[in-house]
């Protein structure tokens, strides 16, 4: 049989499937399906250094092969966190990364040493939240912002860092390597992209924060793309998302040059969707003979 | 043991109610044995990304069958109704925290329009302690009388136009009668009349609300719902999770 494991910045992980950070709270009501002890991991929502009360309602809306969202980083806060919610998740066998957001760079480097003595496996910087006024996605989207905010971090974060990226931006090969050179031990990406959608009724947008982030199949391809371009401008390995809901979508992600994938809003369309997406890449990987994970990272050949 | 599950569920029966207005029954014996009234399931519609939240309407547990009635309102819900008895349907269910029931206290059910289905699952639980009193637009929308009827439930019916029973406003003919507690779903304007209603008598009132979802457990916190806890601090609370029947004097802007 393959072997699913896998070792991203020195955390090894049991097998590639990760859920996304905001898809699946800090795993409790998803634990009443499955044990979470099958995922490779866990990113959780979005901790910011104090507690957020999030956006006004309506935050979701459908759209073709899709969704928005604008919840706004709702969330108790990093010692909520770190007082209520790990001790349980540290119990359920599951690699724990904790995503990361705040309103200043130094918000974000209190909140990372906070992490520190904690059971948390890796942190996740979220530099790339389309939905708060300052949720960090101003520090996502120029390199000097990408390379500043991962070296405050580096310097007093004591957990392997992966930085998420925004995909608003004109090239995301140079935020990558910004991030590369500002420390960070991984990549994950994409976050959502800025999308809007109106009532022709109301004339209403139909998110109350007026703009929403994308996600879903729908963004598919641009995430392939863009962890194609990127995996081949960095030496860092390369969480991939954005769309996946499929085995077939993951196995695209991998040979697209990902080590390691999260799933996300597929998890709504069915909660089990990251356990199906792993045995189906378990059973893809014996029939073709891939024995590891690292043959299929990368593997695309391009024309 | 899971207090919610995803699974498919065989159609048994799908019949138009009304025009626009479905009445399934999915056979699920796991889910219908955990389903409390006032709970929701999310309905999968394939090739839409989100589920569909619709009300549990009943809740036969000796059969092991679940109840849903709604209404086509945009795509998801006009392919949802041209299942046909035999096709499995993936649900989500059951979700979210019902209707506090007592058998004890004269309870007053309100529905307004799409906002019965979920009632009728509770009055069945109360019987004769219950005072149904249900709006609808016209006579041809005016569904489940009879099933109501059936639990021992008073039922009283209102039309917007007079087309049958009393001509009028729910909230009006509620007025006429007495209760204990009040329980409600339907359109913004009907719930703010039954949370005077309930205010103007003293008395406990519990609202089910709707918002827009994506998981429908609690993970996403989509759905959010301004609320005021006992202290009189405003927070986001969630629909699917801490809902959808919440406390009227929870909830901050009905
Ligand atoms: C807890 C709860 C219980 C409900 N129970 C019932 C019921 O028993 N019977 C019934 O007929 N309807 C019920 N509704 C409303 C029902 O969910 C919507 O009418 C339905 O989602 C519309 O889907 P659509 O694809 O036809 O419409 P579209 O407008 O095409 O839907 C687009 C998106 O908006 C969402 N949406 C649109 N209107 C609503 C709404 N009012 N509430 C929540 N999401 C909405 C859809 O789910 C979908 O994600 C309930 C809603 C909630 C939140
Ligand atoms: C409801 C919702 C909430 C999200 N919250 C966060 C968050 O708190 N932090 C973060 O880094 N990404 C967040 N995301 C983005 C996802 O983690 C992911 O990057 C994006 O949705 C693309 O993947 P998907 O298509 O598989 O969902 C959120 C996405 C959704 C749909
Ligand atoms: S729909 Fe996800 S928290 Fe309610």
């Amino acid at each position: 049989m393959a072997a699913l494991n896998v070792n991203i910045a020195g955390v090894e992980f049991k097998n590639p499937i990760i859920a996304a950070s905001g898809t699946f709270g800090f795993g409790r009501e998803y634990a009443e399906l499955y044990p979470l002890s099958e995922l490779g991991g866990i990113s959780c929502k979005g901790t910011t250094l104090y507690e957020r009360p999030g956006n006004p309602p309506p935050r979701v809306a459908e759209t073709p092969g899709g969704m928005l969202n604008a919840v706004g980083l709702q969330n108790p806060g990093v010692e909520h966190f770190i007082n209520e919610d790990l001790p349980w998740l540290e119990k359920q066998g599951t690699r724990i990364i904790a995503n990361v957001a705040g309103s200043s760079v130094e918000d974000y480097c209190r909140t990372a040493e906070l992490l520190n003595d904690t059971a948390v496996d890796m942190v996740e910087l979220n530099i790339s939240c389309p939905n708060v006024k300052e949720g960090g996605v101003q520090f996502g989207v120029t390199k000097e912002g990408v390379e500043g905010m991962t070296r405050a971090v580096r310097d007093r974060c004591k957990k392997p860092l992966m930085v998420k990226l925004s995909p608003n931006v004109t090239d995301i090969t140079e935020m990558a390597i910004a991030a590369e050179s500002g420390g960070a031990d991984a990549l994950s990406l994409i976050n959502t992209l800025t999308g809007m959608r109106i009532d022709i009724n109301s004339r209403r947008p139909i998110i109350r924060n007026n703009t929403g982030g994308l996600s879903g199949p729908a963004v598919l391809p641009v995430a392939i793309r863009m962890v194609w371009q990127v995996s081949q401008r960095v030496k860092l390995p390369v969480v991939g998302l954005g769309g996946i809901s499929t085995w077939q979508d993951a196995v695209e992600m991998l040979l697209a040059g990902a080590s390691a994938i999260q799933v996300g809003t597929a998890i709504f369309t069915d909660p089990y969707a990251p356990i199906k997406i792993r045995d189906g890449l378990l059973e893809f990987m014996d029939k073709n003979g891939v024995k590891s994970l690292s043959e299929l990272t990368g593997g695309v050949r391009p024309w | 043991m899971k207090s919610y599950d995803s699974r498919p569920a065989r159609l048994l029966s799908a019949r138009e109610l009304a025009p626009g207005i479905f009445d399934f029954t999915l056979n699920c014996p796991e889910l219908a044995a955990k389903a409390v009234p006032g709970q929701f399931a999310q309905i999968l519609v394939p090739g839409h990304t989100l589920r569909r939240p619709i009300s549990i309407c009943g809740i036969d547990k000796a059969s092991g069958t679940l109840r849903f009635v709604f209404q086509v309102r945009g795509e998801g819900t006009e392919k949802l109704s041209r299942y046909r008895p035999g096709d499995d349907i993936d649900i989500l269910a059951p979700l979210g925290k019902g209707f506090p029931l007592d058998r004890t206290k004269r309870t007053l059910l309100m529905g307004g329009g799409i906002g019965a289905p979920p009632l009728l699952a509770a009055a069945k639980e109360l019987g004769e302690t219950a005072v149904a009193v249900l709006g609808f637009r016209n006579k041809e929308l005016a569904i489940l009388e009879e099933d109501f009827k059936n639990t021992g439930a008073k039922v009283l019916i209102a039309t917007d136009d007079g087309s049958y029973g009393y001509h009028g406003l729910v909230t009006e003919l509620a007025a006429g009668e007495d209760f204990q507690v009040l329980m409600a779903c339907g359109p913004r304007p009907m719930l703010r009349g039954a949370k005077a209603l309930a205010e103007s008598r003293g008395v406990p009132g519990y609202l089910s609300l709707e918002q827009r979802m994506a998981c429908g457990v609690g993970a996403c916190l989509g759905c959010a719902v301004a609320l005021t806890d006992g202290s009189g601090r405003e927070y986001f609370g969630h629909v699917c999770k801490d809902g959808p029947v919440f406390p009227m004097d929870m909830v901050k802007e009905v």
